[in-house]
């Protein structure tokens, strides 16, 4: 069995990172926006896995672990921070909140 | 014995602090006695001093107090110099000084401020002392903007009378313009001569300027720029008169006896430069010459009691400066020094006046008053005759060698003498007409009026009458000071002409008493033709004047300040302000609210980053 080209697995992640990236952007439902987020995290975890077998590394899975925690972390946040909005606003449309603009 | 005169300014200096640092809550007993106390021990230790000068006959004596700065040769010490010059000085200022102190103890007895009164005095002869005692010019100056400082708080002392206020603004500008002139100098005479030292600086001068050439005669010009605006000369003349705003007493002490012949000081004390410059020298006189009888042409259409005395001393004051400008320098100033005498009598005497009559001041409110007004009569009695220099009065002595002095000057001296004459005559005039219509004729308001009383008021008034009187025959020891000047020790004149200069004083003294005194010529009559009604109104405005300068200086600069209300160099900074607002707006718009634009933002500045990382 041939191993998988590094070119590949980084292009993989960079689809990957762009998906999430155009998620953030389009989606008015900040529950999506959370989700791209996620898919974003992943690419990124992708990379450093790519490159942690690539150097014959351990690094990047490490990174990998430390990636995960943090995205738990985060979305446990985040989805708490959905919650209040919701109750407060009765949306989840997050063009709503703008009241910040200059 | 000399070295003491390092006291003369102390005292007077002790007493503006203690009166300034008390802050009015002294009662007036103490008040009284520090404010007058402290001129008076100067006055004594002038006395002193004068005594053990004259007995030492020496010329000149310089007391060094300390060293006011040192910077790169410019050394001005705090000097004291004492010559006969300054002695005359000195005497006059603490002796007629404290005169008018005790008096004032009376006159402002029930001020409120009364404290404060004496606090500004005692400033006022501490800086006056220390103008005619410095050695430098420096320092000169310093007692010269001091004196100037007193004048406006002592004009405005009565504060809340807004035209109080104005007057005193008016003195401070008007005195202003001659004293950057005089500024001027002072910087133009350290340049060119190194020096700020008086003596040393006269005799530099001579040394290195030939006569008649051009810096002595920029010098002496601008340093006459200064002396016109102390003294009220043509063309400062029109703060004098608006000056008598303030109490009579300092109309007496700074405007008629000291602080406005400042200026005739300042010229003796330069007088070396100005005979480098005859040019200039007999502009002096032709200034004195034509504000003395302008003045008087003024005096004779007043009707405020003080407004009369006021261009009585510009008057007289012209007549020092016509004294100047011929080169009879002991003789200004020995005019200097009867003036100082007569016409503290003749403002004091005046202020009694006023207090008795309730403040009035207007002399065809008065009428009759000589029985009321017994000491107030003798103070304008004597006071008058010694202005109008009846023969053998203080005023006379000063006058007359004045006059000679004018008559000797090659080319326009009969010119000089005849204006100097006719001025004498109009003095007769408006001083008499004061006298007869305030003292004679019938009672025209305040027919109860009752003289103050009060030794404090009567003993100054008592002995400036007889140094009225008798003032004439003091010796001033000034021969030493103006040597130059000998050759008029000798003077030639004709029977014709002296009886000249005796006679129309007098003629002068009869018309009055014609008009007013007897009734013979009527007022009304005269006034009745419209030219002199004009002319009347012409002269009483003090020649327009006020209202020249209104045209030429004060409109034009309130009107700049209408138009550039919004200054123009402030068009700048509000560019400045305008462009960072618009700025500011531009970027604000990019603040949308939206999270997504600004994760958008985010991703394509990080993409824009990288791509020119990558590209380069």
């Amino acid at each position: 069995m041939g191993a998988i080209p590094v070119e590949h697995g980084l292009i993989l992640a960079g689809i990957l990172f762009s998906l999430g990236l155009i998620g953030v952007l389009t989606r008015r439902n900040i529950v999506f926006v959370l989700m791209s987020l996620e898919v974003m995290l992943n690419a990124c975890g992708l990379a450093f896995i790519v490159a942690g077998s690539r150097w014959e590394q351990a690094d990047g899975q490490i990174m990998f672990l430390l990636i995960l925690t943090l995205a738990a972390a985060e979305v446990a946040v985040g989805l708490s921070l959905i919650i209040q909005m919701y109750r407060r606003f009765q949306t989840v449309d997050i063009n709503v909140l703008s009241e910040l603009k200059g | 014995m000399l070295d003491l005169i390092w006291l003369l300014p102390t005292f007077p200096l002790l007493g503006f602090l203690i009166l300034a640092l008390t802050e009015g809550k002294l009662a007036r007993g103490p008040a009284g006695w520090i404010g007058a106390g402290s001129v008076g021990l100067s006055f004594a230790v002038a006395a002193l001093v004068a005594v053990s000068f004259l007995q030492s006959g020496i010329e000149s004596h310089t007391v060094p107090i300390w060293t006011w700065m040192s910077v790169a040769g410019f050394d001005p010490g705090v000097n004291l110099y004492l010559d006969g010059l300054s002695l005359v000085m000195i005497l006059v200022i603490t002796g007629v000084g404290f005169l008018i102190h005790v008096y004032s103890t009376g006159y402002m007895a029930d001020d409120p401020d009364f404290s404060r009164f004496f606090c500004y005095m005692n400033l006022f002869v501490f800086a006056m002392l220390l103008l005619v005692l410095g050695d430098n010019l420096l320092l000169l100056y310093l007692g010269w903007e001091g004196v100037g400082l007193c004048s406006y708080l002592l004009i405005g002392f009565w504060y809340d009378d807004p035209y109080n206020g104005y007057a005193a603004r008016k003195a401070f500008v008007v005195t202003r313009v001659g004293d950057t002139a005089m500024a001027i100098g002072l910087f133009l005479l350290f340049a060119q001569l190194g020096t700020l030292n008086i003596q040393e600086m006269l005799h530099a001068a001579e040394a290195e300027w030939p006569i008649g050439s051009t810096l002595p005669a920029i010098t002496a010009l601008l340093l006459l720029g200064g002396a016109v605006g102390k003294s009220a000369q043509l063309p400062l003349q029109t703060w004098l008169p608006d000056a008598m705003a303030g109490p009579t007493p300092i109309s007496a002490l700074i405007h008629a006896a000291t602080m406005v012949t400042a200026g005739v000081y300042l010229i003796a004390r330069t007088h070396t430069l100005f005979e480098l410059a005859p040019d200039i020298q007999l502009l002096v006189a032709w200034v004195g010459l034509i504000t003395l009888l302008m003045a008087g042409f003024t005096a004779m259409t007043q009707n405020d009691i003080k407004r009369i005395l006021a261009y009585s001393t510009v008057s007289q004051i012209g007549y020092m400066f016509l004294g100047l400008g011929v080169g009879a320098w002991s003789g200004a100033i020995f005019h200097l020094m009867t003036h100082a005498f007569f016409k503290a009598l003749l403002f004091l005497g005046a202020g009694a006046v006023i207090l008795s009559l309730h403040h009035e001041q207007d002399i065809f409110r008065m009428g009759a008053k000589r029985k009321q007004l017994p000491v107030g009569f003798l103070c304008f009695l004597i006071g008058g005759l010694a202005l109008t220099a009846f023969p053998y009065t203080s005023g006379y002595f000063s006058k007359d060698e004045i006059l000679i002095a004018a008559l000797e000057v090659e080319g326009q001296g009969l010119w000089l003498w005849l204006g100097g004459v006719i001025g004498a005559f109009f003095t007769g005039i408006y001083t008499f007409r004061l006298f007869f219509v305030v003292f004679f004729g019938e009672s025209r308001g305040h027919h109860d009026a009752i003289e103050v009383k009060g030794l404090n008021i009567a003993v100054p008034l008592f002995i400036l009458m007889a140094l009225s009187l008798f003032g004439g025959w003091i010796p001033v020891p000034l021969d030493a000071v103006f040597s130059h000047g000998a050759e008029h020790e000798e003077h030639h004149i004709s029977a014709f002409m002296h009886g000249v200069m005796i006679a129309l004083p007098l003629i002068g003294i009869g018309i009055s008493y014609l008009f007013y005194g007897s009734g013979t010529f009527s007022v009304e009559k005269l006034m009745s033709l419209p030219a002199s009604r004009a002319l009347h109104r012409f002269w009483d405005s003090g020649w327009g004047m006020d209202r020249l300068y209104d045209l030429l200086f004060v409109n034009p600069f309130l009107y700049l300040a209408r138009v550039n209300a919004k200054d123009i160099v402030d068009a700048f900074y509000d560019m400045l302000a305008a462009i960072s607002r618009a700025g500011h707006l531009l970027i604000v718009r990019t603040q949308t609210g939206y999270l997504r634009w600004y994760a958008l933002s985010m991703a394509a500045g990080l993409v824009a980053l990288i791509a020119v990382g990558v590209l380069l």
